[in-house]
């Protein structure tokens, strides 16, 4: 035990007991009144998302892979990076021409030896998503050991696929309901947008650091 | 004034006079507030998720020294070494201590006050080790070799030419030009080729959860997720005040952090982080180390008034609504926490031989007490460490240094007086017939007449003018 552990403690607690703070109770209800008509979810983060600069293509279950591939080949996208080993991944390349554009390039390996290349040549990175929320229009990740926390962070385009199943009205309800609290994962994220800066005398500058753009491949039932 | 200590008044006054740095200021704050107002346009809203998480800040430190404890024990279980710091010299030397094991050459830094506090970068650079601040104002300001004039945007102060000039003296190949995008894409260029290179990535914490062993951080650049994610070792630095005791506990402080700051709705990225990279994960840090400091804050934690000042959760909205923040700006105060926030926490911290000046640059027009989040009792801590700077024998560090024999023989001689009927009387009396032939430099006069007329007296008393009016006098 250090001993600025064991003086900071002893300290904390001697004056916490010589002057007591009774814990106040804590009234979710405000957080929790926040609810939305299921079918108004989608249209809500649709619209605040594209506030922020976010783009959103359609698509559905059975086509997405198509959808995704015309949308890249039309932005003229070279190289795109995803997760071999997830579902989406596995669907992404089924029929996907050696040949065509973009290159799909398996993250497949530790992030050291693929770091040149992850931040000097791929042009995109594919995640799927855990779910959006209605109130501030975010989607929520979850990386994982298959699906790598920088597919969503170093390539300029960012795509996140995001079925209309697991869309929440607030990031408590979808906490609460996805049971965070028992299992945390090495990161969680809500990505409410491109990598944004007001920095520079408050002019809004998007793609500072992380992906310029981020693009939202909805998948309806 | 003690010869180390900063000149709040002499600083303001130089402030006053740069009508560039008073515009700066002065747009980026009216932005500011009008686009937090839209956020809480909804009063009852407002109201309630305001109670929440004030009763969240709160009964976190009703639990702290037990949270802490949790909050080791769950960090540690997820794989995240926790070091405790008493001071800035102990947290610096934990991170040298890590830097050197690693052989660390070049850091890269998410933003964190409590590393101004601990004026990191001058730690690192002194032994050698390059250090970069990634939020593009910190990296701005740290191009410009000053120091941030605001917790939320550090290089406010600044307009798009000054920043275009920084970096075309600054950058290699920089071109001159003032377009925010292009700065902003320079920046980008240089910066990743650092995040890609960097041997550890530091950060500060936004709040770090008991229960799960999580550490939340809120940015919108992407820089913070970098300097967490890229480089093969983070470092995280919090104040001791920052636990909450559940992950419940965070949806509150996030829905009112970004609103209160910037009148966004959420940050693009809430970066929840709960230990280094698993086996079989492909990236993330192979390290995480939590530093856990206290610099003052048990102290201020000690005192039951004073506690209220660790409940900031370090939105800045203070600041942006301070009507003397809005004219001197960041830099006057000299601190690493300015405005409002600064004027309370920093002389608890620091102590009020050098920061005794700091609650006196405050109008007490509630206006910050109006709009914190978590409900700080603000003025009230500032009419408290304003009586402890003149009278020894307080909770809060060197009071009474700020004692003058003059003020407290003022302040005798007006107890004095309205304690006594006949003194109240004769005092007011002469000062109707005998105040407006007082010369302005009297001492405590000239301090109010340098910028100001100086008051004319009425000719007869209030008590006079009431009996005229029939008033009876008592």
């Amino acid at each position: 035990m250090s001993d600025a552990r064991s003086s900071i403690l002893t300290k904390l607690r001697a004056t916490r007991d010589a002057h007591p703070l009774p814990p106040p109770a804590s009234d979710f209800a405000p957080i929790e009144a926040k609810r939305w008509p299921p079918e108004e979810r989608l249209p809500r983060i649709r619209r605040l998302m594209e506030a922020v600069h976010t783009e959103f293509i359609d698509a559905t279950e059975a086509d997405w892979p198509v959808v995704l591939r015309e949308f890249l080949a039309r932005e003229g996208v070279e190289s795109l990076l995803y997760a071999p080993a997830t579902e989406a991944g596995k669907r992404l390349v089924e029929g996907w021409e050696s040949a065509a554009n973009p290159t799909l390039i398996p993250y497949d390996r530790p992030l050291e030896d693929l770091k040149p290349q992850l931040f000097e040549s791929i042009e995109a990175g594919f995640t799927t998503t855990r779910g959006a929320i209605a109130e501030t229009g975010s989607l929520i990740l979850w990386p994982t050991a298959e699906e790598p926390r920088t597919l969503s962070l170093v390539p300029h385009i960012h795509i996140a696929l995001l079925r209309t199943d697991a869309l929440y009205d607030t990031f408590l309800q979808a906490m609460r309901e996805q049971g965070w609290a028992q299992a945390m994962p090495t990161n969680v994220l809500l990505v409410s947008g491109p990598s944004k800066t007001a920095d520079i005398e408050q002019t809004l500058a998007y793609g500072v650091h992380g992906p310029k753009r981020l693009v939202v491949l909805v998948v309806h039932p | 004034m003690d010869g180390n200590a900063p000149d709040f008044a002499a600083a303001s006054r130089a402030a006053l006079a740069d009508p560039q740095l008073r515009g700066n200021f002065r747009r980026a704050m009216d932005g500011l507030m009008s686009k937090r107002a839209a956020q809480f346009a909804d009063a009852g809203e407002w109201t309630g998720v305001r109670a929440l998480a004030a009763s969240v800040r709160l009964r976190a430190l009703s639990k702290l020294p037990e949270l802490l404890e949790k909050l080791e024990e769950t960090c540690t279980r997820n794989g995240i070494t926790v070091h405790w710091a008493a001071t800035t010299d102990e947290a610096n030397a934990i991170a040298l201590d890590i830097l050197h094991r690693v052989d660390a050459k070049l850091v890269v830094k998410g933003k964190s006050m409590v590393t101004e506090e601990m004026h990191l970068n001058a730690v690192l650079e002194k032994d050698g080790i390059e250090v970069l601040e990634s939020d593009l104002g910190e990296y701005i300001v740290q191009l410009d070799g000053t120091m941030p004039s605001h917790i939320i945007m550090p290089a406010i102060h600044l307009n798009t030419k000054q920043i275009a000039h920084l970096f075309k003296r600054k950058i290699k190949d920089a071109e001159s030009r003032e377009d925010a995008a292009y700065l902003t894409d320079l920046a980008r260029r240089v910066l990743r080729a650092k995040f890609q290179a960097a041997d550890v990535g530091m950060s500060g914490v936004n709040a770090a959860v008991a229960e799960t062993g999580t550490l939340c951080l809120i940015e919108n650049e992407g820089n913070g997720r970098m300097c967490t994610t890229v480089p093969p070792v983070h470092i995280a630095f919090m104040g001791l005040e920052k636990v909450v005791e559940k992950l419940e506990d965070v949806p509150p402080v996030i829905s009112l952090l970004p609103r209160s700051a910037t009148g966004q709705p959420i940050t693009t990225y809430v970066n929840m982080i709960s230990g280094p990279r698993k086996d079989g994960e492909k990236d993330g840090p192979r390290e995480v180390h939590l530093v856990i400091l206290d610099n003052g804050r048990s102290s201020i934690y000690a005192d039951p008034e004073l506690r209220d000042t660790l409940r900031c959760i370090r939105c800045g909205a203070c600041m942006n609504h301070c009507p003397v923040y809005t004219k001197v700006g960041g830099h006057a105060y000299e601190a690493p926490y300015p405005g409002p926030i600064g004027k309370i926490l920093v002389p608890q911290i620091e102590g009020l031989a050098k920061r005794g000046a700091m609650p006196h640059a405050c109008t007490m027009c509630n206006a910050c007490v109006e709009i914190c989040p978590v409900k700080i009792p603000i003025v009230e801590i500032m009419g408290r460490l304003r009586v402890e700077a003149v009278k020894p024998g307080g909770a809060v560090k060197d009071g009474g240094a700020k004692a003058s024999r003059t003020e407290a023989m003022v302040w005798s001689g007006w107890a004095a007086m309205n304690a006594s009927p006949t003194a109240y009387r004769v005092a007011t009396l002469a000062m109707s017939k005998l105040g407006n032939a007082a010369p302005s430099s009297l001492p405590l006069l000239k301090e109010w007449t340098n910028v100001r007329t100086k008051p004319r007296f009425a000719g007869r008393t209030l008590h006079d003018l009431a009996r005229a009016k029939g008033v009876p006098d008592v």
